[in-house]
């Protein structure tokens, strides 16, 4: 049959209409996928997920190769505020067992202190329920997510002050040029080893590319990761440290205010420091960090203060080797010197009492260590600073500040935590102005035994045996042995360097003090720190102090000092420990620090009944805590008055704040500005 | 004639057949991909959609070969009683309706639902083609006319109470055959103008509906300026029709929308157009609004994020992660645009064009009209889903969703497309005979 060929009109029109939509759906196309680039760059951002990897922060290991700490995997919840849009209030609330108003305030909270964009920690170390709840949900909101890091755990939970602690940057240092590489949210080390390896210890990050659903759960890596960054984990230090020995001397002061310093006199490396109280370290990671922070911060033995290298101290007669050594190498007396002391010095008048007043108990160097004659030491230090070859006692005064430097007092060694007190050293400037330029060595004779103006550290005093021991010389007393592995590490190289700061002193002057400071082992007044098969050189102290109490100088129970070193030839330990307020150097410090060096020598302790009283005894008097409050009264007015116009400035900048985050919570949840956001009503799109 | 000699294999139309084949396959695998989360899941998993698309289409092809050894007269014949039938099913459908997605446009029986307004189109179009060709029907006059109007606005009347509004406007493709026979270009510029003003009003705010009404009057105006000046009424005409518009579209709705209506009432029927209520027709105290374009943003990123060549197949992360809602039904197109970028998301446009044009070169070959106004149906309406769906994933049109023909998941849909194929085919190769 002839097929219908005369085409109808209107059919041309219909398939033009056809044909003219298939080319505006194709022009469509081709603005849409080709002209712009919008929905490439709009389609990566949705799907792809940059999910930084933290790495392991590197372990520590005692000198035996013991693990000091684990790292444990904790899970932050991280808020990212301005991305709260859509989020449902109620259920989130629900779902982390909180109530709307605390909700409301962290958030309030975060954005001031962090702002509206960044991710800000919003729950930190959440708990194994917590995570399991939250997990399931997390695709409902939006905004939320969990970062898994690694936190510390302490098994043995010894060394706070040692180790410091990890916790989220703050604002403050995120603005110091060594944490420029840092972002809001990230973990640094805070004091001790933590602060002061971070660079080693943190490794460094990882990125990896995912791929995301809707719902925000990450699916597959992007491009099957080929763009990913691994994580480098933080490297390993290993340690002077003697786990066993540390909590050991832990054990021993407990109940006790003071500390404990040993050194390898051979390495400089650090055995052991105790602090006490000492704390567990384990109260400041986690959860709980903060408010045991405050805690402990509120404390009045101040558990927080490393005494080891921040508390100052008389030294008391533990000077006395060192003022004896000076006196020798300077010439001024030789160690055959004697002085007949009947119980007193008198020579300035004002009599210094002696505990001895047998005759002959002065009468050469290494007996009157032997019996601390506080006469001697004290002649001794007129001696030094009247010196002919000095011209006159100011500079007398300097050249004994010289040699005190040398033995690393009144300046900071450089160990390898942070926070090292000077302690004080006076010099003739000081007296200057203590005495409006008139005095003689009559005022200094104090010093020459420990006493007066001298305060030194404990840190200080048993790198000031190590030296005596080592005859001049010493290492940096330091903890890190080995950076991953690595003896020679940059941050090693000062350590490494050994300091003859008085190694030109003559081998006699150093025979006539060791010997002197065995005999106090053997004979004298720390018979308590004898130890069979080893040549135990010691020296009590039993340091007066006095605190300031309303303007009112009040004398104190005398701190119980004790430095000693084994063995005498051979040094391979020395000790220096202090127990604040509680009498005879032999009593408490001299049995801590020879139970300490027994636990060392020999690996047991068989002096137990010592073992026992030294563990269960308790020295901390009551009038500490009168004294802390008072303190904390004096400290608290000078803060004060330091920032009363402070105070102004901040105020107006606060109310400024107090705006701006009005501002964002108006934004973001209509909120009135005009009330109390927490007073307000939901708004109603949340419900 | 050779052709009635010839075999009925060879009568059919396989170009048409393969077309439709190709698309339909192209479909599942787009569903596949749609769906598709790892390498772990089996393609042969009954329990996944592309696997029940391919179920399917083993009963469409099934139905074809029922519908393809049918005798055509027996299409004509039960053309009306057909329609009764399909507006008995949309009224029972009040009845026994089953909610889907807030639709009440589903019967279910059992575990197999279906939608009698997709079915229907296929009966509308039937006794449409058989009451325009009918020997007493005079398609020029009003009479007629109104009852051919009638005829495709009952069923579509019924499917806008369902709440079904984008398959009810499907409807309205019955116009173009009507065109293809006779229906004069004023009454469908009327009609479409009207259509075109309405849904003005509700989706496009007042102020730039006010001068695109303007814009296109004086257009009007300068188009048929001759005329105006021989005859003056319609100068009157023209600023008449302005001035309608612009009072229904500027003050009337607004009006009736905020003093008359309830607000709940207002919100139903942006709802039926799948809108949120504009914040000038919202009364103080109403829920806020919501993103409501947000399937349009993603559809507009996962396609526009495929590029020249797209992302490669099972590697677009927007359809992939489920970033586009509906991406298996009406945002099929998605898929294609992304995996596929412009290449073949323009091969896909170009062989829906070559399907509607062999459809119109078909109907253009019949003896008979009721063959050639069914096939001018079965164009227009494909033609209808294949503007709009495209559109609309776009961002050209409002989301009101119709599918994409044979492509989107759903066996209503595609069981309803293949039974007007096939009917087609068996109709086109009966194309010598004259149906009485």
């Amino acid at each position: 049959m002839a097929e219908n060929t005369n085409i109808h009109p209107r059919s041309i029109l219909v398939r033009a209409l056809f044909v003219v939509m298939a080319l505006v759906i194709i022009v469509r196309l081709f603005t849409l996928q080709i002209m712009d680039d919008k929905y490439k760059i709009l389609a990566d951002d949705q799907a792809i997920y940059k999910k930084i990897v933290y790495p392991a922060r590197g372990e520590m290991l005692d000198r035996k190769g013991r693990n000091l700490l684990i790292n444990d995997i904790a899970y932050d919840l991280q808020v990212t505020p301005n991305k709260l849009k859509d989020l449902d209030t109620a259920l989130f609330c629900r779902v982390m067992n909180m109530t709307r108003d605390d909700f409301l305030k962290s958030i309030a909270k975060i954005i001031k202190k962090n702002g509206d964009r960044r991710p800000s920690v919003f729950i930190a170390s959440l708990s194994p329920e917590q995570n399991t709840r939250i997990q399931e949900n997390l695709y409902l909101f939006n905004g939320f997510e969990i970062i898994q890091r690694t936190q510390r755990r302490y098994p043995m939970g010894i060394g706070g002050h040692i180790f410091g602690y990890v916790n989220e940057i703050s604002p403050a240092r995120l603005e110091m040029e060594r944490y420029a590489s840092y972002r809001q949210g990230d973990y640094v080390g805070i004091n001790g080893l933590e602060g002061v390896y971070e660079e080693v210890l943190r490794g460094q990050r990882g990125i990896e590319y995912w791929v995301r659903d809707v719902y925000n759960r990450p699916q597959d890596p992007y491009k099957n990761g080929q763009l990913d960054t691994p994580a480098i984990a933080g490297k390993t230090l290993e340690l002077y440290l003697d786990a066993e020995l540390q909590a050991y001397g832990e054990k021993l002061m407990q109940g006790k205010i003071g500390s404990v310093v040993a050194i390898d006199p051979q390495t400089g490396g650090i055995l052991t420091m105790v602090s006490s109280p000492s704390y567990d370290p384990n109260l400041l990671t986690g959860a709980e960090l903060s408010r045991n922070y405050s805690k402990l911060y509120q404390e009045y033995t101040r558990p927080l203060f490393n005494k080891a290298t921040q508390a100052t101290y008389p030294p008391g007669s533990t000077f006395k080797p060192i003022t004896g050594l000076v006196a020798l190498d300077l010439g001024v007396i030789t160690p055959a010197f004697g002085l007949g002391c009947a119980g007193g010095y008198y020579q300035c008048g004002k009599r210094i009492g002696c505990t001895h007043s047998n005759p002959g108990h002065a009468a050469n160097m290494r007996v009157a260590l032997a019996n601390s004659c506080n006469s001697y030491f004290c002649h001794l230090q007129r001696l030094i600073v009247d010196s002919k070859q000095f011209g006159n006692v100011k500079n007398g005064l300097q050249h004994w500040h010289d040699y005190m430097n040398n033995f690393g007092f009144g300046v900071t060694l450089g160990i390898d935590i942070t926070g090292e007190y000077p302690g004080v050293i006076p010099d003739s400037v000081f007296f200057n102005k203590l005495y409006n330029n008139h005095w003689n060595s009559c005022q200094l004779t104090y010093m020459g035994m420990g006493q007066g103006e001298v305060t030194v550290t404990p840190i200080q005093m048993a790198n000031a045996m190590c030296m005596i021991a080592n005859r001049g010389y010493y290492y940096i007393p330091h903890f890190v042995k080995s950076i991953g592995g690595d003896k020679n590490h940059g941050m090693l190289k000062k350590y490494n360097q050994r300091i003859d700061a008085l190694t030109h002193v003559s081998k006699e002057a150093y025979d006539a003090i060791i010997n002197g400071m065995v005999d106090v082992t053997v004979s004298g007044t720390g018979r308590v720190a004898k130890l069979d098969g080893f040549n135990v050189a010691s020296k009590t102290g039993t340091a007066e102090n006095y605190a300031s109490i309303h303007g009112q100088r009040v004398k104190l129970d005398n701190h119980s000092v004790f430095v000693c070193f084994a063995p005498a030839d051979d040094p391979k330990i020395a000790i220096a420990v202090i127990v604040q307020n509680s009498g005879y150097g032999a009593t408490w410090a001299g049995p801590v620090a020879s139970l300490l060096m027994e636990k060392y020598l020999t690996d047991t302790v068989k002096r137990k009944p010592l073992e026992d009283r030294m563990v269960n005894g308790n020295t901390i008097k009551k009038y500490i805590y009168t004294i802390d409050s008072l303190n904390r009264v004096r400290d608290r007015i000078r803060d004060l008055l330091r920032t009363a116009d402070q105070r102004t400035r901040d105020s107006m900048r606060r109310v400024q704040d107090t705006v701006i985050v009005e501002r964002i919570l108006n934004k973001y949840y209509h909120l009135d500005t005009r009330k109390k956001y927490y007073d307000l009503k939901r708004p109603e799109y949340l419900d | 004639m050779s052709l009635a000699r010839k075999s009925l294999g060879s009568r059919l139309d396989w170009t048409t057949f393969f077309l439709y084949i190709f698309i339909v396959l192209i479909g599942v695998m787009a569903v596949y991909t749609s769906e598709y989360s790892s390498f772990s899941d089996p393609f042969f998993d009954a329990s996944k959609s592309h696997m029940k698309q391919l179920t399917w289409l083993g009963i469409s092809l099934f139905l074809g070969m029922i519908i393809v050894f049918t005798d055509s007269k027996f299409f004509y014949a039960v053309s009306y009683f057909s329609y009764l039938l399909g507006i008995i099913l949309l009224l029972l459908t009040f009845v026994f309706a089953s909610e889907v997605k807030g639709s009440h446009s589903f019967i279910k029986f059992g575990s197999f639902t279906f939608q009698p307004g997709e079915i229907c189109k296929i009966f509308t179009a039937l006794a449409l083609s058989r009451f325009l060709s009918a020997g007493d029907t005079k398609f020029d006059t009003l009479k007629d006319r109104i009852i051919a109007a009638a005829l495709v606005l009952l069923p579509c009347m019924l499917i806008i109470l369902q709440n079904e509004t984008g398959l009810a406007l499907v409807y309205f493709a019955f116009f173009l055959p009507m065109y293809r026979e006779g229906l004069p270009n004023i009454i469908l510029v009327l009609a479409f103008s009207m259509v075109g003003l309405v849904l003005g009003t509700l989706l496009i705010e007042q102020l730039p509906l006010f001068i695109i009404i303007t814009v296109v009057f004086i257009l009007v105006g300068l188009l048929y300026r001759r005329t105006i000046i021989r005859q003056r009424i319609v100068l009157i005409f023209v600023i008449g029709g302005w001035l309608f518009s612009v009072l229904f579209s500027n003050v009337l709705v607004p009006y009736v929308f905020t003093k008359v209506m309830q607000p709940y009432q207002v919100e139903r029927i942006y709802s039926m157009l799948g809108q949120d209520v504009p914040q000038e027709f919202q009364r103080p105290g109403r829920k806020a609004k919501k993103d409501a374009d947000y399937n349009v943003r993603q559809s507009k990123i996962a396609i526009g994020s495929g590029g020249f060549i797209g992302k490669g197949i099972l590697n677009g992360t927007q359809t992939k992660y489920s970033y586009v809602p509906e991406q298996h039904t009406d945002f099929i197109f998605c898929g294609i645009g992304e995996q596929f970028g412009f290449v073949g998301s323009a091969v896909l446009v170009l062989l829906y064009l070559a399907l509607m044009m062999r459809i119109i070169h078909l109907a253009e070959r019949q003896r008979s009209g009721f063959s050639r106004i069914y096939a001018y149906c079965v164009a227009s309406v494909l033609f209808f889903h294949f503007a709009i769906n495209l559109s609309m994933t776009m961002g050209l049109a409002p989301v009101i969703g119709i599918t994409l023909p044979m492509l989107s998941y759903g066996g209503t849909s595609l069981l309803s497309f293949s039974i007007f194929i096939f009917i087609l085919l068996r109709l086109d190769a009966d194309r010598h005979v004259l149906l009485r």
